[in-house]
């Protein structure tokens, strides 16, 4: 196939996944977006194929590769729980990762192949491209390594912090830039897998101090980190296809980035610096605290309160989904509805560990979508809501965030459950969430504590609605 | 005078980058899990990348060290592209609307 033909085709299978992406801007486009982006992603392979040149006698390796990869990414499709989603997310981000990084080094071992000049000898574009490609990969691997072991709790998902954490970071960026634009005149196998290394260790020191409620920015800067690697591997193999999708996915990532950094009004710089302002503080409200007097209530109250609401307001957070609560919250508003109570569900833009994922749980659950809303579509609805519902979140609901400027998370948006008439908090003990704020919703008077797993007490309430 | 070619990737490289700014923030935040599962499955387009470095110079007598790692990074593509593809699918035919009829 000519050069000049496959150019052509592989800006199809861009023009392809720019389709998929458009899709998404509804759930009723969305499945044909998917369609759009599997043609996109068959059209790339098929026009590769063609272009080497030998190809077919090798075919069988391919079908190889490929079965091999499709039975473990088909598998791992189907059994995956929603739950468990952004750790899946983050692992296929270290494949990319890590792909990115193993066509990097068989282009510099072999750069004839992909048309580059000659061992040791490729042409200066292509080896600071080359650099920047491998460099990214690499940061993408292990810090996406790094972010499933903590999601998926093999690793603990409290910040890990030593002395000279930054300095050493800044020493080993500034090491990584130097490597790269020193591979223009020295092109030696000890520097290219120097600079490999020193990319390896960035990429775990980075995420290593970041905290478990910070994963949604953390997740999504591998994202855009995974499109930047493509992107660079795109440039340095001259490949139209990987440039125009490395910088879709790139700024995609790079957009979640930022949505996800407003939802706790903290700076991306501030998130990758390190977690929230630790103990000493938290532990001081801790003390003053107990003493406040918390009206607790067991699931017959709640059951009764809800059933002789006329509206009700569900706020999930990351809570429901370590309990898995939401199917059977799912049967609590079904009830309710039967009782002619008019229930929604409001989601603020961090609950939860990634980018929507409360949306993904509450819609296997069969919520319909058009019952959830986001924060700003919701937000003045509370003060005409009889009872919120908050099981599993905490922090996106505290006042403080309006009223003291002291307070670590001051400035973050909130979802006003505070002008409920009342308010039922599902949590299993008095403990401050993630930012170690302590809560002042729970001393309200309008405030009813519910201690007890998310699930086991919104299954007691289903027992008492019925 | 010619244009360098890279200059031309670069055009298409930045605009891309637009075109990815525009259609993204177009994007429902109800789907943005989809969304990443879905970048994450065409990120791995680099599998062009990697069958172009299994295959070519590869006539079976002797493999080199970079067919072998063509090799391995084209079935971690093929994870990626079926994983990220088919979790993709599944959680999008989760999406329903209110449906009144069965309800009665």
């Amino acid at each position: 196939m000519s050069v000049n033909l496959s150019s052509i085709l592989f800006l199809i299978t861009g023009i392809l996944f720019i389709l998929a992406l458009r899709g998404l801007s509804s759930p009723e486009t969305s499945r044909m977006g998917n369609f759009f982006g599997i043609s996109g992603m068959l059209l790339a392979i098929v026009v590769s194929i063609l272009s080497v040149d030998i190809f077919f006698t090798n075919l069988i390796y391919f079908l190889i590769a490929l079965s091999i990869g499709g039975i473990i990414g088909g598998i791992i499709a189907f059994k995956i729980s929603m739950t468990a989603m952004p750790q899946l997310v983050a692992g296929f981000h270290s494949l990319v990762g890590l792909a990115a990084v193993l066509v990097a080094v068989s282009a510099y071992y072999s750069p004839e192949s992909f048309g580059l000049g000659n061992f040791q000898a490729i042409k200066t574009a292509s080896i600071v491209e080359m650099g920047i490609g491998v460099s990214i990969g690499a940061i993408t691997f292990t810090g996406s390594i790094i972010a499933f072991l903590k999601l998926q709790g093999l690793m603990s998902g409290s910040p890990i912090t030593f002395p000279g954490q930054h300095y050493l970071n800044a020493l080993l960026g500034t090491l990584i830039i130097f490597l790269i634009g020193y591979l223009i005149s020295n092109q030696s196998t000890q520097i290219f897998w120097i600079l490999i290394m020193a990319s390896l260790a960035i990429g775990f020191l980075i995420i290593i101090p970041i905290g478990g409620a910070d994963m949604p920015v953390v997740i999504s800067m591998l994202n855009s980190y995974s499109g930047w690697a493509a992107a660079g591997i795109g440039f340095t193999l001259e490949n139209t296809a990987l440039i125009i999708t490395g910088a879709l996915v790139g700024s995609s990532g790079a957009i979640l980035s930022y949505i996800m950094c407003k939802g706790m009004n903290r700076s991306f710089l501030n998130v990758i610096l390190g977690g929230f302002g630790t103990d000493s503080s938290s532990s001081n409200t801790k003390e003053k605290t107990e003493q406040k007097p918390v009206k607790s209530g067991n699931a017959e109250d709640a059951a009764f309160l809800m059933k002789n609401a006329s509206s009700v307001i569900i706020v999930p957070g990351y809570g429901m989904a370590v309990a898995q609560a939401q199917h059977v919250l799912r049967e609590m508003v079904d009830r309710l509805k039967k009782n002619d109570v008019k229930v929604s569900y409001a989601i603020h833009p961090v609950a939860g560990r990634m980018p929507g994922h409360m949306n993904v749980l509450l819609a296997e659950a069969n919520v319909p979508y058009d019952e959830v809303f986001e924060l700003d579509d919701i937000n003045n609805d509370f003060i005409n809501t009889d009872v919120a519902y908050v099981v599993g979140a905490n922090d996106v609901t505290n006042p403080v965030a309006k009223t003291d400027p002291k307070s670590p998370i001051f400035g973050m948006p909130i979802l006003d459950v505070e002008k409920c008439k009342s308010i039922l908090f599902v949590k299993r003990g008095m403990s401050p969430g993630y930012a170690g704020v302590d809560n002042e919703l729970f001393y309200r008077d309008n405030t009813l504590m519910l201690f007890a797993d998310a699930k086991k007490m919104t299954e007691d309430i289903v027992k008492y609605l019925d | 005078m010619e244009i360098d070619p890279f200059i031309l990737r670069l055009c298409i490289f930045i605009l891309s980058i637009f075109i990815g700014y525009f259609v993204v923030w177009n994007v429902t935040p109800s789907l943005h899990t989809p969304l990443m599962s879905v970048t994450n499955a065409i990120s791995s387009v680099i599998i062009v990348g990697a069958i172009i470095a299994s295959f070519s110079s590869f006539n079976g007598s002797s493999i080199s060290v970079s067919n072998i790692l063509g090799f391995i990074a084209t079935t971690l593509a093929a994870i990626n592209i079926f994983g990220g593809f088919l979790v993709t699918q599944r959680m999008l035919q989760m999406y329903k609307k209110k449906e009144k009829k069965k309800d009665k």
